[in-house]
Protein backbone atom coordinates (compact mmCIF):
# COMPACT_ATOMS: atom_id res chain seq x y z
CA UNK A 1 0.00 0.00 0.00
CA UNK A 2 1.19 3.82 -0.83
CA UNK A 3 0.61 6.32 1.33
CA UNK A 4 -0.29 10.11 0.36
CA UNK A 5 1.33 12.70 2.33
CA UNK A 6 1.99 16.37 2.26
CA UNK A 7 4.36 18.75 3.76
CA UNK A 8 4.73 20.63 6.53
CA UNK A 9 4.71 16.92 8.28
CA UNK A 10 2.39 16.86 11.30
CA UNK A 11 2.88 14.30 14.07
CA UNK A 12 -0.59 12.55 13.06
CA UNK A 13 1.05 11.97 9.44
CA UNK A 14 4.36 11.12 10.98
CA UNK A 15 2.97 8.59 13.42
CA UNK A 16 1.32 6.74 10.79
CA UNK A 17 4.72 6.00 8.63
CA UNK A 18 6.51 2.93 9.46
CA UNK A 19 9.85 1.85 8.10
CA UNK A 20 9.47 0.15 4.44
CA UNK A 21 6.19 2.22 3.68
CA UNK A 22 5.73 3.43 0.33
CA UNK A 23 5.10 7.14 0.28
CA UNK A 24 4.07 9.69 -2.27
CA UNK A 25 4.93 13.14 -1.03
CA UNK A 26 3.47 16.57 -2.33
CA UNK A 27 4.33 20.03 -1.01
CA UNK A 28 7.23 21.73 -0.45
CA UNK A 29 11.10 20.45 0.35
CA UNK A 30 13.90 22.33 0.99
CA UNK A 31 17.06 21.05 -1.16
CA UNK A 32 20.59 20.74 0.96
CA UNK A 33 23.94 18.57 0.89
CA UNK A 34 27.26 18.92 2.29
CA UNK A 35 28.13 23.07 2.12
CA UNK A 36 24.84 24.25 2.47
CA UNK A 37 24.50 22.15 5.53
CA UNK A 38 27.81 23.66 6.91
CA UNK A 39 26.71 27.01 6.35
CA UNK A 40 23.35 26.62 7.91
CA UNK A 41 25.27 24.89 10.97
CA UNK A 42 27.40 28.23 11.62
CA UNK A 43 23.64 30.75 11.30
CA UNK A 44 22.83 28.34 14.40
CA UNK A 45 25.76 28.27 16.27
CA UNK A 46 25.66 31.93 16.08
CA UNK A 47 22.15 32.75 17.38
CA UNK A 48 21.19 33.50 13.75
CA UNK A 49 18.14 33.56 11.85
CA UNK A 50 17.92 30.62 8.63
CA UNK A 51 17.00 31.10 5.46
CA UNK A 52 14.57 28.02 5.64
CA UNK A 53 11.32 27.82 7.67
CA UNK A 54 12.94 24.85 9.69
CA UNK A 55 9.50 24.03 11.35
CA UNK A 56 8.30 21.26 10.16
CA UNK A 57 10.38 21.19 6.82
CA UNK A 58 11.66 18.56 5.13
CA UNK A 59 15.45 18.83 3.59
CA UNK A 60 16.27 16.50 0.42
CA UNK A 61 20.09 15.88 0.26
CA UNK A 62 20.24 16.62 -3.26
CA UNK A 63 22.63 18.32 -5.84
CA UNK A 64 21.03 18.53 -9.54
CA UNK A 65 22.06 18.64 -12.70
CA UNK A 66 21.27 21.42 -14.62
CA UNK A 67 18.18 22.04 -15.94
CA UNK A 68 17.92 22.06 -20.19
CA UNK A 69 15.76 24.78 -21.58
CA UNK A 70 12.22 24.29 -20.97
CA UNK A 71 13.04 22.04 -17.74
CA UNK A 72 11.70 23.01 -14.13
CA UNK A 73 15.21 21.36 -13.06
CA UNK A 74 17.79 19.08 -14.07
CA UNK A 75 18.03 15.19 -12.64
CA UNK A 76 17.60 15.37 -9.24
CA UNK A 77 18.43 12.04 -7.54
CA UNK A 78 19.32 11.70 -3.86
CA UNK A 79 22.60 11.93 -2.38
CA UNK A 80 24.09 9.80 0.48
CA UNK A 81 22.87 10.83 3.76
CA UNK A 82 25.54 9.81 6.04
CA UNK A 83 27.98 12.75 5.69
CA UNK A 84 25.02 15.06 6.68
CA UNK A 85 24.95 13.22 10.07
CA UNK A 86 27.51 15.48 11.68
CA UNK A 87 24.62 17.96 10.85
CA UNK A 88 21.36 16.68 11.68
CA UNK A 89 21.05 16.73 15.42
CA UNK A 90 21.08 20.66 15.62
CA UNK A 91 18.88 21.15 12.87
CA UNK A 92 16.30 18.28 14.24
CA UNK A 93 16.46 20.65 17.22
CA UNK A 94 15.16 23.32 15.12
CA UNK A 95 12.59 21.51 14.21
CA UNK A 96 13.08 19.93 11.48
CA UNK A 97 10.27 16.73 10.77
CA UNK A 98 11.56 14.89 7.52
CA UNK A 99 14.55 14.28 4.92
CA UNK A 100 15.21 12.20 2.10
CA UNK A 101 18.21 11.00 1.24
CA UNK A 102 19.90 7.52 0.22
CA UNK A 103 21.82 5.39 2.99
CA UNK A 104 22.30 4.50 6.23
CA UNK A 105 22.08 7.20 8.82
CA UNK A 106 24.61 6.91 12.34
CA UNK A 107 23.22 5.34 15.76
CA UNK A 108 23.03 8.80 16.97
CA UNK A 109 20.77 10.40 14.07
CA UNK A 110 18.84 6.93 14.31
CA UNK A 111 17.90 7.59 17.92
CA UNK A 112 17.40 11.22 17.48
CA UNK A 113 14.84 10.90 14.97
CA UNK A 114 12.84 8.76 17.75
CA UNK A 115 13.45 11.79 19.97
CA UNK A 116 12.61 14.39 17.85
CA UNK A 117 9.94 11.90 16.41
CA UNK A 118 10.82 12.95 12.87
CA UNK A 119 11.43 10.64 9.86
CA UNK A 120 14.37 9.84 7.37
CA UNK A 121 12.96 8.52 3.36
CA UNK A 122 15.05 6.71 1.04
CA UNK A 123 14.59 7.98 -2.64
CA UNK A 124 15.97 5.63 -5.53
CA UNK A 125 19.64 6.56 -5.70
CA UNK A 126 20.53 7.11 -9.62
CA UNK A 127 16.72 7.44 -10.21
CA UNK A 128 17.31 10.76 -11.26
CA UNK A 129 15.74 11.44 -14.53
CA UNK A 130 12.41 10.10 -13.08
CA UNK A 131 12.47 12.00 -9.81
CA UNK A 132 13.31 15.57 -11.13
CA UNK A 133 9.74 14.71 -13.53
CA UNK A 134 7.60 14.76 -9.81
CA UNK A 135 9.72 18.15 -9.52
CA UNK A 136 7.22 20.77 -10.75
CA UNK A 137 9.12 24.34 -9.52
CA UNK A 138 12.18 24.86 -8.41
CA UNK A 139 13.30 28.35 -6.40
CA UNK A 140 17.06 28.92 -5.23
CA UNK A 141 16.50 30.41 -2.06
CA UNK A 142 19.56 30.78 -0.27
CA UNK A 143 23.60 30.15 -1.19
CA UNK A 144 22.92 30.75 -4.94
CA UNK A 145 27.25 30.72 -5.13
CA UNK A 146 27.38 27.24 -4.02
CA UNK A 147 25.70 26.52 -7.54
CA UNK A 148 24.40 22.69 -7.53
CA UNK A 149 25.07 22.81 -3.48
CA UNK A 150 22.79 26.21 -2.98
CA UNK A 151 19.47 25.85 -0.80
CA UNK A 152 16.93 25.48 -3.25
CA UNK A 153 12.65 25.36 -2.55
CA UNK A 154 11.19 22.58 -4.56
CA UNK A 155 7.23 22.15 -5.65
CA UNK A 156 7.14 18.27 -5.29
CA UNK A 157 4.06 16.25 -6.67
CA UNK A 158 3.71 12.79 -5.28
CA UNK A 159 7.66 12.12 -5.30
CA UNK A 160 7.92 8.61 -4.72
CA UNK A 161 9.73 7.45 -1.68
CA UNK A 162 10.32 4.78 1.33
CA UNK A 163 9.93 5.13 4.93
CA UNK A 164 13.71 4.26 6.63
CA UNK A 165 13.37 5.35 9.66
CA UNK A 166 10.15 5.79 11.60
CA UNK A 167 9.62 7.38 14.55
CA UNK A 168 9.69 4.03 16.42
CA UNK A 169 13.15 3.11 16.16
CA UNK A 170 13.09 0.61 13.65
CA UNK A 171 15.00 0.86 10.05
CA UNK A 172 14.14 -0.37 6.71
CA UNK A 173 17.71 -1.34 5.92
CA UNK A 174 18.54 -3.59 8.89
CA UNK A 175 14.51 -5.10 8.49
CA UNK A 176 15.19 -5.88 4.45
CA UNK A 177 18.70 -7.26 4.86
CA UNK A 178 17.86 -9.67 7.68
CA UNK A 179 14.76 -10.32 5.93
CA UNK A 180 16.48 -11.61 2.55
CA UNK A 181 19.88 -12.93 4.26
CA UNK A 182 20.80 -16.34 3.55
CA UNK A 183 22.59 -17.25 6.36
CA UNK A 184 25.82 -19.30 6.71
CA UNK A 185 25.25 -23.03 6.72
CA UNK A 186 26.80 -24.27 10.35
CA UNK B 1 54.19 8.27 -37.82
CA UNK B 2 50.72 8.77 -38.21
CA UNK B 3 49.73 12.03 -37.43
CA UNK B 4 46.48 12.81 -34.90
CA UNK B 5 45.47 16.37 -34.14
CA UNK B 6 44.72 16.50 -30.64
CA UNK B 7 41.13 18.42 -31.04
CA UNK B 8 40.00 15.45 -32.47
CA UNK B 9 40.63 13.84 -29.30
CA UNK B 10 38.94 17.15 -27.35
CA UNK B 11 35.63 16.77 -29.48
CA UNK B 12 35.30 12.80 -29.08
CA UNK B 13 36.06 13.80 -25.48
CA UNK B 14 33.22 16.10 -25.48
CA UNK B 15 30.58 13.76 -27.14
CA UNK B 16 31.84 10.67 -24.54
CA UNK B 17 30.99 12.90 -21.80
CA UNK B 18 27.56 13.31 -22.75
CA UNK B 19 27.05 10.18 -24.43
CA UNK B 20 27.70 7.55 -21.13
CA UNK B 21 25.47 10.21 -18.90
CA UNK B 22 22.12 9.54 -20.90
CA UNK B 23 22.65 6.22 -22.84
CA UNK B 24 22.88 2.86 -19.85
CA UNK B 25 25.00 0.39 -21.88
CA UNK B 26 22.35 -3.13 -22.68
CA UNK B 27 24.30 -5.51 -20.51
CA UNK B 28 23.06 -3.41 -17.68
CA UNK B 29 19.53 -2.89 -18.65
CA UNK B 30 19.29 -6.50 -19.37
CA UNK B 31 20.53 -7.28 -15.51
CA UNK B 32 17.80 -5.14 -14.42
CA UNK B 33 15.34 -6.66 -16.82
CA UNK B 34 16.24 -10.02 -15.30
CA UNK B 35 15.54 -8.42 -11.73
CA UNK B 36 12.39 -7.00 -12.05
CA UNK B 37 11.56 -10.32 -13.08
CA UNK B 38 13.33 -12.53 -10.70
CA UNK B 39 14.13 -10.62 -7.55
CA UNK B 40 11.58 -12.30 -4.96
CA UNK B 41 11.89 -8.96 -2.67
CA UNK B 42 8.85 -6.54 -3.58
CA UNK B 43 10.94 -3.57 -2.94
CA UNK B 44 13.79 -4.76 -5.56
CA UNK B 45 11.46 -5.49 -8.29
CA UNK B 46 9.77 -2.20 -7.19
CA UNK B 47 13.49 -0.11 -7.81
CA UNK B 48 14.17 -2.55 -10.73
CA UNK B 49 11.41 -0.91 -12.41
CA UNK B 50 12.27 2.56 -11.00
CA UNK B 51 15.51 1.96 -12.92
CA UNK B 52 14.36 0.83 -16.21
CA UNK B 53 12.17 4.03 -16.63
CA UNK B 54 14.09 6.08 -15.56
CA UNK B 55 16.70 4.80 -18.14
CA UNK B 56 14.34 5.44 -20.98
CA UNK B 57 13.51 9.20 -19.77
CA UNK B 58 17.22 9.68 -19.67
CA UNK B 59 18.10 8.43 -23.29
CA UNK B 60 14.48 9.77 -24.77
CA UNK B 61 15.07 12.98 -23.59
CA UNK B 62 18.78 13.49 -23.84
CA UNK B 63 19.17 14.24 -19.78
CA UNK B 64 21.84 11.81 -17.46
CA UNK B 65 20.73 9.21 -15.83
CA UNK B 66 22.16 10.45 -12.51
CA UNK B 67 22.22 13.58 -11.07
CA UNK B 68 25.96 12.80 -9.90
CA UNK B 69 27.25 13.26 -13.63
CA UNK B 70 30.75 11.86 -11.58
CA UNK B 71 34.54 12.35 -11.77
CA UNK B 72 35.28 12.50 -15.84
CA UNK B 73 38.20 9.36 -15.67
CA UNK B 74 39.78 9.37 -19.19
CA UNK B 75 41.65 5.96 -20.10
CA UNK B 76 44.00 6.70 -22.91
CA UNK B 77 45.88 4.00 -25.39
CA UNK B 78 48.06 6.10 -27.38
CA UNK B 79 49.77 3.76 -30.17
CA UNK B 80 53.49 4.47 -30.18
CA UNK B 81 53.25 5.38 -33.79
CA UNK B 82 51.47 8.21 -33.37
CA UNK B 83 52.02 11.72 -33.27
CA UNK B 84 49.75 14.44 -31.77
CA UNK B 85 49.61 17.46 -33.43
CA UNK B 86 47.78 20.63 -32.45
CA UNK B 87 48.40 21.22 -28.73
CA UNK B 88 48.84 19.34 -25.64
CA UNK B 89 47.44 16.35 -25.11
CA UNK B 90 45.66 17.06 -21.70
CA UNK B 91 44.71 20.54 -22.45
CA UNK B 92 42.41 19.20 -25.05
CA UNK B 93 41.19 16.41 -22.54
CA UNK B 94 39.98 19.15 -20.47
CA UNK B 95 38.85 20.86 -22.96
CA UNK B 96 36.74 18.41 -24.22
CA UNK B 97 35.12 17.29 -20.66
CA UNK B 98 34.90 21.19 -20.31
CA UNK B 99 32.56 21.74 -23.28
CA UNK B 100 30.81 18.32 -22.93
CA UNK B 101 29.91 19.14 -19.15
CA UNK B 102 28.68 22.51 -19.98
CA UNK B 103 26.75 22.15 -23.32
CA UNK B 104 25.50 19.04 -21.86
CA UNK B 105 23.53 19.88 -19.14
CA UNK B 106 26.16 17.90 -16.87
CA UNK B 107 26.54 18.41 -12.90
CA UNK B 108 29.69 20.17 -12.17
CA UNK B 109 31.39 18.22 -9.20
CA UNK B 110 34.83 18.93 -9.17
CA UNK B 111 36.24 21.41 -6.32
CA UNK B 112 39.99 22.65 -6.46
CA UNK B 113 41.56 23.00 -2.83
CA UNK B 114 40.14 19.53 -1.52
CA UNK B 115 41.50 19.99 2.04
CA UNK B 116 40.36 23.06 2.83
CA UNK B 117 39.03 25.63 -0.08
CA UNK B 118 36.98 23.27 -1.92
CA UNK B 119 35.72 25.63 -4.60
CA UNK B 120 33.83 24.20 -7.53
CA UNK B 121 36.39 24.66 -10.75
CA UNK B 122 32.56 25.22 -12.66
CA UNK B 123 33.08 23.00 -15.45
CA UNK B 124 34.11 19.27 -14.04
CA UNK B 125 37.64 19.99 -15.09
CA UNK B 126 40.23 18.64 -14.55
CA UNK B 127 39.84 15.07 -15.30
CA UNK B 128 41.77 12.26 -14.36
CA UNK B 129 43.59 10.80 -16.59
CA UNK B 130 45.39 7.53 -17.29
CA UNK B 131 46.94 7.09 -20.30
CA UNK B 132 49.63 4.09 -21.64
CA UNK B 133 51.48 3.98 -24.54
CA UNK B 134 50.92 0.83 -27.08
CA UNK B 135 51.67 -1.01 -29.79
CA UNK B 136 50.58 0.37 -32.99
CA UNK B 137 49.14 3.76 -34.97
CA UNK B 138 45.61 4.43 -33.21
CA UNK B 139 44.33 6.27 -30.12
CA UNK B 140 41.88 4.46 -27.97
CA UNK B 141 39.64 7.00 -25.64
CA UNK B 142 37.52 5.51 -23.27
CA UNK B 143 35.18 7.87 -20.79
CA UNK B 144 34.22 6.47 -17.71
CA UNK B 145 31.93 9.39 -15.57
CA UNK B 146 32.49 7.97 -11.62
CA UNK B 147 30.10 8.83 -9.43
CA UNK B 148 30.94 10.01 -5.47
CA UNK B 149 29.08 7.91 -3.52
CA UNK B 150 30.06 4.35 -4.71
CA UNK B 151 33.57 5.89 -5.33
CA UNK B 152 33.61 6.66 -1.58
CA UNK B 153 32.66 3.08 -0.57
CA UNK B 154 35.60 1.65 -2.18
CA UNK B 155 38.93 0.44 -0.26
CA UNK B 156 42.53 -1.08 -0.90
CA UNK B 157 44.40 -3.41 1.29
CA UNK B 158 47.87 -4.38 1.71
CA UNK B 159 47.27 -7.97 2.79
CA UNK B 160 49.86 -10.64 3.79
CA UNK B 161 50.34 -13.49 1.21
CA UNK B 162 49.04 -15.85 3.74
CA UNK B 163 45.60 -14.73 3.52
CA UNK B 164 45.00 -15.96 0.40
CA UNK B 165 42.06 -16.24 -2.21
CA UNK B 166 40.16 -16.70 1.10
CA UNK B 167 41.33 -13.54 2.54
CA UNK B 168 40.82 -11.87 -0.57
CA UNK B 169 37.50 -13.27 -0.63
CA UNK B 170 36.37 -11.70 2.82
CA UNK B 171 37.56 -8.50 2.11
CA UNK B 172 36.05 -8.23 -1.22
CA UNK B 173 32.47 -9.20 0.40
CA UNK B 174 32.55 -7.32 3.50
CA UNK B 175 33.56 -4.05 1.38
CA UNK B 176 30.33 -4.83 -0.80
CA UNK B 177 28.07 -5.91 2.19
CA UNK B 178 29.40 -3.14 4.86
CA UNK B 179 28.53 -0.31 2.30
CA UNK B 180 25.50 -1.33 2.47
CA UNK B 181 22.63 1.04 0.48
CA UNK B 182 25.72 3.61 0.29
CA UNK B 183 27.01 2.85 -3.07
CA UNK B 184 23.59 2.88 -4.88
CA UNK B 185 23.62 -1.08 -5.25
CA UNK B 186 22.51 -3.09 -7.58
CA UNK B 187 26.87 -2.29 -7.96
CA UNK B 188 29.38 -3.35 -9.90
CA UNK B 189 32.62 -4.47 -8.37
CA UNK B 190 35.95 -3.94 -9.41
CA UNK B 191 38.74 -6.32 -7.62
CA UNK B 192 42.47 -5.19 -8.47
CA UNK B 193 44.81 -8.07 -6.80
CA UNK B 194 48.59 -7.35 -7.12
CA UNK B 195 50.94 -5.18 -8.62
CA UNK B 196 51.83 -2.59 -5.55
CA UNK B 197 49.86 -0.02 -4.10
CA UNK B 198 48.81 2.30 -6.81
CA UNK B 199 48.68 -0.33 -9.60
CA UNK B 200 45.91 -2.39 -7.50
CA UNK B 201 43.29 0.24 -7.26
CA UNK B 202 44.17 1.21 -10.92
CA UNK B 203 43.44 -2.43 -11.97
CA UNK B 204 40.02 -2.16 -9.45
CA UNK B 205 39.21 0.80 -11.92
CA UNK B 206 39.83 -1.04 -15.26
CA UNK B 207 37.54 -3.90 -13.64
CA UNK B 208 35.04 -1.95 -13.94
CA UNK B 209 35.31 -1.34 -17.72
CA UNK B 210 35.21 -4.68 -18.61
CA UNK B 211 32.11 -6.48 -19.33
CA UNK B 212 29.63 -8.34 -16.79
CA UNK B 213 27.71 -10.93 -18.18
CA UNK B 214 29.09 -14.09 -18.51
CA UNK B 215 28.53 -13.93 -22.77
CA UNK B 216 30.93 -11.15 -23.04
CA UNK B 217 33.79 -11.65 -20.46
CA UNK B 218 36.96 -12.78 -21.04
CA UNK B 219 38.07 -13.36 -17.09
CA UNK B 220 41.17 -14.32 -15.37
CA UNK B 221 40.06 -15.78 -12.86
CA UNK B 222 36.33 -16.47 -13.19
CA UNK B 223 35.53 -18.97 -10.18
CA UNK B 224 36.64 -16.48 -7.82
CA UNK B 225 34.51 -13.92 -9.23
CA UNK B 226 31.28 -16.46 -9.35
CA UNK B 227 32.22 -16.88 -5.67
CA UNK B 228 32.47 -13.57 -4.72
CA UNK B 229 29.08 -12.34 -6.39
CA UNK B 230 27.22 -15.55 -5.46
CA UNK B 231 28.48 -14.49 -1.49
CA UNK B 232 27.41 -10.57 -2.00
CA UNK B 233 24.00 -11.52 -3.16
CA UNK B 234 23.57 -13.94 -0.16
CA UNK B 235 23.93 -10.91 2.09
CA UNK B 236 19.94 -9.84 1.28
CA UNK B 237 21.08 -5.99 1.03
CA UNK B 238 19.23 -5.66 -2.61
CA UNK B 239 18.52 -2.58 -4.85
CA UNK B 240 18.93 0.29 -2.83
CA UNK B 241 19.78 -2.10 0.28
CA UNK B 242 15.80 -2.16 0.70
CA UNK B 243 16.38 -5.90 1.25
CA UNK B 244 16.84 -8.14 -1.80
CA UNK B 245 18.96 -10.83 -3.80
CA UNK B 246 20.35 -8.53 -6.36
CA UNK B 247 23.36 -6.53 -4.13
CA UNK B 248 25.70 -6.69 -7.27
CA UNK B 249 25.37 -7.36 -11.14
CA UNK B 250 28.44 -8.33 -11.34
CA UNK B 251 32.48 -8.83 -9.96
CA UNK B 252 35.06 -8.08 -12.28
CA UNK B 253 38.84 -9.02 -11.32
CA UNK B 254 41.98 -8.15 -12.88
CA UNK B 255 45.81 -9.12 -11.24
CA UNK B 256 48.83 -8.02 -12.30
CA UNK B 257 52.00 -10.00 -10.57
CA UNK B 258 53.75 -8.58 -7.48
CA UNK B 259 56.27 -8.82 -5.15
CA UNK B 260 57.04 -11.88 -2.82
CA UNK B 261 56.28 -9.83 0.49
CA UNK B 262 52.70 -8.38 -0.53
CA UNK B 263 49.13 -8.78 -1.39
CA UNK B 264 47.84 -6.02 -2.34
CA UNK B 265 44.19 -6.13 -2.80
CA UNK B 266 41.88 -3.11 -3.78
CA UNK B 267 37.65 -2.84 -4.42
CA UNK B 268 36.30 -0.28 -6.52
CA UNK B 269 32.47 -0.16 -6.21
CA UNK B 270 30.36 1.30 -9.22
CA UNK B 271 26.79 2.68 -8.50
CA UNK B 272 24.51 0.63 -10.84
CA UNK B 273 24.93 3.54 -13.68
CA UNK B 274 28.22 1.93 -14.86
CA UNK B 275 28.84 4.54 -17.48
CA UNK B 276 31.87 4.13 -19.70
CA UNK B 277 32.25 4.18 -23.20
CA UNK B 278 34.89 4.10 -25.74
CA UNK B 279 35.88 5.10 -29.71
CA UNK B 280 39.46 4.13 -31.25
CA UNK B 281 40.86 6.93 -33.95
Amino acid sequence: MTKRISTPLDEETLAELKAGDKVLLSGSVYTARDAAHERLIKLLEAGEELPIEIEGAVIYYVGPAPAKPGYVIGPAGPTTSYRMDPYTPQLLDAGLKGMIGKGSRSREVRDLLQKHKAVYFGAVGGAAALISSSIKESEVVAYEDLGTEAIRRLKVEDFPLMVVDDIYGDDLYEQGVEKYRIKQEV
Amino acid sequence: MRQVDVSTIRDEVARLSQETNYYLDEEILAAFEEGREEDESPAARAVFEQLLENARIAAEEQVPMCQDTGTAVVFLELGQEVELVGGYLEDAINEGVSRGYTEGYLRKSIVEGPADKRKNTGDNTPAVIHTRIVPGDQVKITLAPKGGGSENMSRIQMMKPADGLEGIKDFVVETVVEAGPNPCPPVIVGVGIGGNFEKAALLAKEALLEPISDDNKNSEMPELEREILEEINKSGVGPQGFGGRTTALGVNIKTYPCHIASLPVAVNINCHAARHQSVTL
